[in-house]
């Protein structure tokens, strides 16, 4: 807000005597919005409609352009003409005339949330855009080889994603690989269709690839022999390759990459740790192993990790560890920065405890779910892991409240701490007040937190980004405002069933101009007037959940609608808001995604208005009842336009929430 | 051979041949060419005729009754009686021709199926002559057969031999009482099979008479009609592992000469196997049973063939028996394929693909089958019928891709089309509901017109055309009447009626561009 007056006033002075503006160097001028511009996204525009001068310097300025509708596009393009990055991911339907009209000085163009375009869209789009550089296609579940040989035309492409273009086959990828010979990063997650032979001509053909995902792809060892021994390869992405087995990696013995250096081989089902033993061995200067749900952990493939003395970054989600496993982890493993035993089982006290006590270095570590540890464990980590900048350590119930003290205590470097579902209390978050670079605290379902412990919270932890409160039931209005008042650079906030919440709160939170999502799930005692002022304060709100809000109704939508222009995401479920109130909502035109389901002042003819009016809508959830209510040709026209339908049918739950909080099942619903 | 035919002449070994058969077969792994000249040089055989004639006739009755009936002079009569019928038959259907051609000029087609009749009826003669006289003259068959001009006709006249079927089943063919087998088969088919059947049984229970009497000789000409289903059978039962066995070595012309039946004793080779069951008659006498001259069986036929494999005859080859791995092939067939792939010009070209050419006209045919459905398609223009061939190939060329397919690339284009067409539609539209005061016809019917013209044209180009027909509507418009004189005649009429009409009536495109320019002009 700050910075947005600052903007008015600095366009005032511009309107005063508008010659200083005209003497100033493009360079100089773009160098001000830039800081204009990530101070406060709206800035720049109340800088436009200052002045002539101010517009056209805008104009010029403005590299990246991010349309909410296709058919605004050559407008949008005139004004802007030295525009190089078209993001089109609000447009959900993009026909193929509207690439047709872009200027030539596009560097990068993003399709990834698009469809309606075809190969003819692309054909235009590789003509009048000869130097595309950047090209994402992710999702492109209707496009084939034809397409494919389009993108082949753009001989300067860089960087390219096919992901879930599961049509395109062997011919495609052909055809980009002789035509994009200057790849440097393509990805071809999901795209079912490519075997070896397509792979085997990529590697031969684009030698200068650095990054590569083939998650989810057919490869096998034919094709696995000649993408290692792409001598620029940094980052191999082999996510869900049934293909890659043991046989597959043991063939790569005699090979050696040396620029490989991240390698992600999660879901690998077939490899053992014998496979990735092997690997281990041709992949000297690797940094980052990514191993989650592939394998169990023996010692043996642990101690083959001593020959990648640069590993930093281990990541071993979901494995089976055997016993001595992890503590190999702590002898063989001195260098690594980042590890992740989340969802892992046989993760024991002692072996952790070994284990952290040999890491000295760590930054980042993750026992999400790792039941069996105690208190053990976490005096172990917190005595020799100070400097972490990250510990996640949801639903590690066995901790007790004494032993979280002690994270506040001794790891002040902490940045990200998850304790969602654990025996968090307020002496915990007091001990946290050393935690001043804090910018993410997830204390959901830690129902002993208080007031008390937020206001320290608030006081000693201003960068504050990111908090989780979720189901937090004894926290009250005032513990919201001291975060409110403390945290000015709050972006999300979940305060999902904190039922003793009011519209203060919001009132507070109206405060933190930069709050973009905003969860207040079944907290039945916040009122439209709550909203209004979030509405109002929080203008760059993007996320709202107001489900089973059911003091909520038409005036708090009419507020979002009349200034939550950034909205995208609203969930609407069991709220009273009416047709009225949806028909305002769906005025917002970025929206996109709507829940509306149990409303009992929605008709079907209110709904069907406020879809066909809500023309960026790219998914919307509805009760099954209303399927049979709408007429069908005008759902398909609404499905015509991009939009998704998701129809439900949970029966209407009564919403008991005042009566008995704790009744409440504890994980997320 | 020399033997054999030698024994033909001596009556009395006649039924020691029968074993003999194997003895001579053996003896030859080392001739290498088992021409016709040495043993069956027309000379040295028309030496034997002169005196075989006169000698055979009488002597050969006694001691064998097979071949009493062969030369029974009665069935000789009776086939001659049956041959004269029917020449009158042809004749009559002839004179009939000739009569109705002068009455009426008839369909053509009917005309063509009685002149096919006739060539039918015809070979069907002469092929029963020669087999009469050969049955007459055992040793005079060689030559005959041997001598290219009766081979060559036989070769001509064998094509529309599957006619003489239908002439012998024609009503009018009297000749039931005279032969009975014909009579009574109502196809050859049957005919052959009963034939078969009956001397299998009579094969079993007595091995040398032939108790059939001149019917012995009358099959083999009808058996030319089953020509095609013979070909499989002809060169089987050669199954045996290699080991002791026969090598033959054609000469390059017998290979390339248009046959596919060989004797298996001199390698002699005929169009069809009739033919050459005709020829192995003068092989030996155990040929001329009924047996033999009926159609084989494929059992019969392994029982007599002796293990023989193929040389080809071109030095050099792997196929030639001079070489150091020598591998023979099997058939005279394998001979025949094996040359003309190997050592001859490929002449027969894909009309389709208009690239692959082939030396063997099966190759050629199995190619078409093939042909155009190559789908892996290179930017090169080269076809590939699988699909990692084609990737090889792009691997291993700078700048080839991979070239999707025409249907593919067409769909693609087609879309385009779609979407271009759109804002034309519309005008087409607009321009429907343009105001037509009078001469709805005719106006009508140029708008149409119109439309059609206009397909050829973008959009884009139509536009500013579209826009002078504002033009035409705005009052004060007059001065540009006279510009119109030289318009279709269905404009100049309609001159005085109404501008609106004018404007709808002006079918090209290029007119109403140039009436733009004109009316810019005017102002």
């Amino acid at each position: 807000m700050a910075a947005a007056s600052a903007a008015h006033r600095h366009s005032k002075r511009c309107r005063l005597s508008p010659v200083p503006l005209d003497s100033l160097a493009d360079e100089l001028l773009f160098l001000v919005l830039d800081r204009v511009a990530a101070a406060d996204p709206r800035a720049l525009k109340s800088f436009a409609l200052a002045s002539r001068a101010c517009h056209a310097a805008e104009s010029r300025h403005r590299r990246v352009l991010r349309p909410l509708r296709a058919d605004l596009l050559p407008a949008a393009l005139a004004r802007y003409p030295s525009v190089s990055r078209l993001d089109l991911s609000l447009c959900a339907r993009v026909p193929d005339a509207a690439l047709a009209a872009v200027p030539s000085s596009l560097r990068a163009v993003d399709l990834s949330r698009s469809s309606g375009f075809g190969a003819a869209g692309i054909a235009a789009l590789a003509r009048t855009c000869p130097g595309l550089a950047d090209l994402d296609l992710s999702n492109g579940v209707h496009l084939g080889d034809a397409a494919a040989a389009e993108v082949a035309r753009m001989r300067k492409l860089q960087r390219l994603s096919l992901s879930r273009c599961k049509q395109v086959t062997d011919m495609g990828l052909g055809c980009v690989a002789v035509g994009c010979t200057d790849l440097r990063d393509l990805s071809l997650k999901w795209c079912i269709g490519i075997t070896d032979l397509g792979l085997n001509l990529l590697a031969l053909k684009c030698t200068k690839l650095t990054t590569l995902d083939l998650s989810y792809t057919m490869i096998t060892k034919e094709s696995l022999l000649s993408i290692i021994k792409l001598t620029n390869l940094q980052v191999l992405t082999l996510v869900g390759c049934i293909g890659i087995d043991d046989d597959a990696l043991s063939s790569l013995e005699k090979e050696y990459s040396k620029s490989l250096q991240v390698l992600d081989m999660s879901h690998c089902q077939n490899v053992t740790d014998v496979g990735v033993s092997s690997i281990v061995k041709s992949i000297p200067n690797l940094l980052e192993l990514n191993l989650s749900y592939c394998c169990p952990v023996t010692p043996s493939m642990v101690r083959s990790l001593q020959k990648v003395s640069k590993l930093q970054t281990l990541k071993l989600e979901g494995c089976k560890f055997m016993a001595d496993g992890l503590k190999a982890i702590g002898s063989s493993c001195v260098s690594i920065r980042e590890l992740s035993l989340s969802k892992s089982a046989g993760v024991t006290d002692t072996e952790l405890s070994f284990a952290v006590s040999k890491l000295k270095n760590l930054l980042k570590l993750d026992i999400t779910c790792c039941r069996n540890i105690t208190d053990v464990s976490v005096v172990s980590i917190t005595r020799s892991c100070t400097s972490l900048i990250s510990l996640r350590m949801e639903s590690c119930s066995h901790v007790s409240s004494g032993a979280l003290q002690l994270i506040g205590k001794h790891c002040s470097q902490l940045e990200e701490l998850d304790l969602t579902d654990s025996d968090l209390d307020g002496e915990g978050l007091k001990a946290l007040t050393g935690c001043t670079n804090l910018s993410s605290l997830k204390i959901g379902i830690c129902l002993r937190i208080s007031d008390e412990g937020l206001t320290h919270i608030g006081k000693s932890c201003p960068k504050l980004r990111d908090i989780d409160l979720y189901r937090c039931g004894s926290i009250s209005d005032d513990g919201v405002i001291q975060i409110a008042q403390g945290c000015p650079m709050l972006e999300s906030i979940n305060l999902s069933y904190c039922t003793e919440l009011t519209d203060r709160s919001l009132m507070s939170l109206s405060k933190c101009t930069k709050l973009n999502t905003l969860e207040i799930r079944g907290c039945p005692r916040i009122s439209s007037a709550g909203l209004s002022e979030i509405a109002m304060g929080c203008r760059l709100l993007s996320k709202l959940d107001i489900k089973k809000c059911c003091e909520i109704n038409d005036v708090g939508m009419l507020y979002l609608s009349q200034f939550s222009h950034a909205l995208r995401q609203i969930n609407l479920s069991y709220c009273s808001v009416t047709d009225i109130g949806l028909l305002s909502l769906s005025s917002i035109c970025g929206l996109q995604n709507m829940t509306i389901v149990h409303l009992a002042g929605i008709t079907p003819n209110g709904l069907i208005a406020a879809l066909m009016v809500c023309g960026g809508l790219t998914k919307v959830k509805l009760h099954e009842a209303f399927k049979a209510m709408m007429p069908l040709h005008m759902l398909k026209n609404v499905e015509a336009r991009g939009c998704m339908f998701q129809w439900i049918n949970k029966p209407f739950k009564v919403l008991y929430i005042f009566f008995q909080p704790a009744c409440l099942p504890l994980r997320y619903v | 051979m020399a033997s054999g035919t030698a024994t033909n002449a001596d009556p009395d070994q006649q039924t020691v041949r029968s074993n003999s058969v194997e003895q001579f077969y053996f003896p030859r792994p080392g001739q290498s060419l088992p021409g016709i000249p040495p043993f069956f040089g027309p000379p040295s055989s028309s030496l034997y005729l002169a005196n075989d004639n006169e000698a055979k006739v009488g002597n050969q009755l006694e001691p064998n009754p097979s071949q009493s009936t062969d030369w029974d002079p009665q069935a000789i009569v009776s086939n001659l009686t049956f041959l004269e019928q029917k020449i009158k038959q042809v004749k009559d259907v002839v004179q009939s021709m000739s009569n109705r051609e002068n009455q009426v000029a008839s369909g053509s087609c009917e005309v063509a199926a009685k002149q096919q009749l006739i060539t039918a009826d015809l070979t069907s003669i002469i092929i029963q002559l020669i087999t009469t006289a050969g049955s007459l003259l055992p040793s005079m068959k060689n030559p005959l057969s041997s001598n290219p001009a009766v081979r060559q006709l036989s070769n001509t006249l064998g094509s529309p031999m599957g006619f003489g079927m239908n002439a012998n089943q024609r009503p009018s063919v009297d000749s039931k009482t005279d032969i009975p087998d014909i009579g009574k088969a109502s196809g050859y088919e049957e005919l052959i099979n009963s034939l078969n059947t009956t001397q299998d049984e009579r094969d079993e229970l007595i091995k040398g008479p032939n108790p059939c009497g001149g019917e012995g000789s009358e099959p083999t000409p009808m058996e030319d009609h089953d020509v095609k289903e013979s070909d499989d059978g002809d060169h089987e039962g050669e199954n045996l592992p290699p080991g002791s066995y026969v090598v033959l070595q054609l000469e390059k012309e017998e290979i390339l000469a248009p046959h596919t039946h060989f004797c298996l004793i001199c390698g002699k080779g005929f169009k069809r196997d009739a033919n050459l069951r005709m020829h192995m008659r003068g092989h030996g006498d155990e040929y001329k049973t009924a047996a033999a001259l009926a159609k084989p069986t494929r059992d019969s036929g392994s029982d007599h063939a002796p293990v023989t494999r193929y040389s080809c005859p071109f030095v050099g080859c792997k196929r030639n028996k001079e070489h150091k791995k020598f591998q023979p092939l099997k058939t005279i067939l394998c001979v025949k394929n094996h040359y003309k792939r190997s050592h001859c010009d490929k002449s027969y070209t894909c009309s389709r693909c208009n690239t692959k050419k082939f030396s063997v006209i099966a190759d050629l045919k199995t190619h078409e089958k093939h042909c155009g459905r190559d789908k892996w398609l290179c930017s090169c223009g080269t076809t590939f019928s699988r699909k990692d061939k084609l990737f090889g190939h792009v691997a291993l060329f700078q700048g080839h891709t991979p070239a999707l397919p025409m249907d593919d690339v067409k769909v693609s284009e087609a879309s385009e089309q779609q979407q271009g067409s759109e804002p034309m539609n519309e005008i087409s539209r607009s321009m429907g509901c343009f105001p037509c005061s009078s001469s709805d016809g005719i106006s009508n019917l140029d708008m149409k017109m119109a439309d059609d013209v206009r397909g050829y044209y973008s959009p884009m180009s139509f536009d500013p055309c579209f826009g002078a027909l504002d033009d035409f509507t705005r009052p004060g418009f007059d001065i540009s009447e006279d510009p119109f004189s030289f318009l279709p005649s269905g404009c100049t009429s309609n001159n005085e009626t109404s501008r609106v009409n004018k404007g709808s009536n002006v079918p090209p495109l290029g007119l109403w561009k140039w009436t733009e320019t004109l009316s810019d002009f005017s102002h």
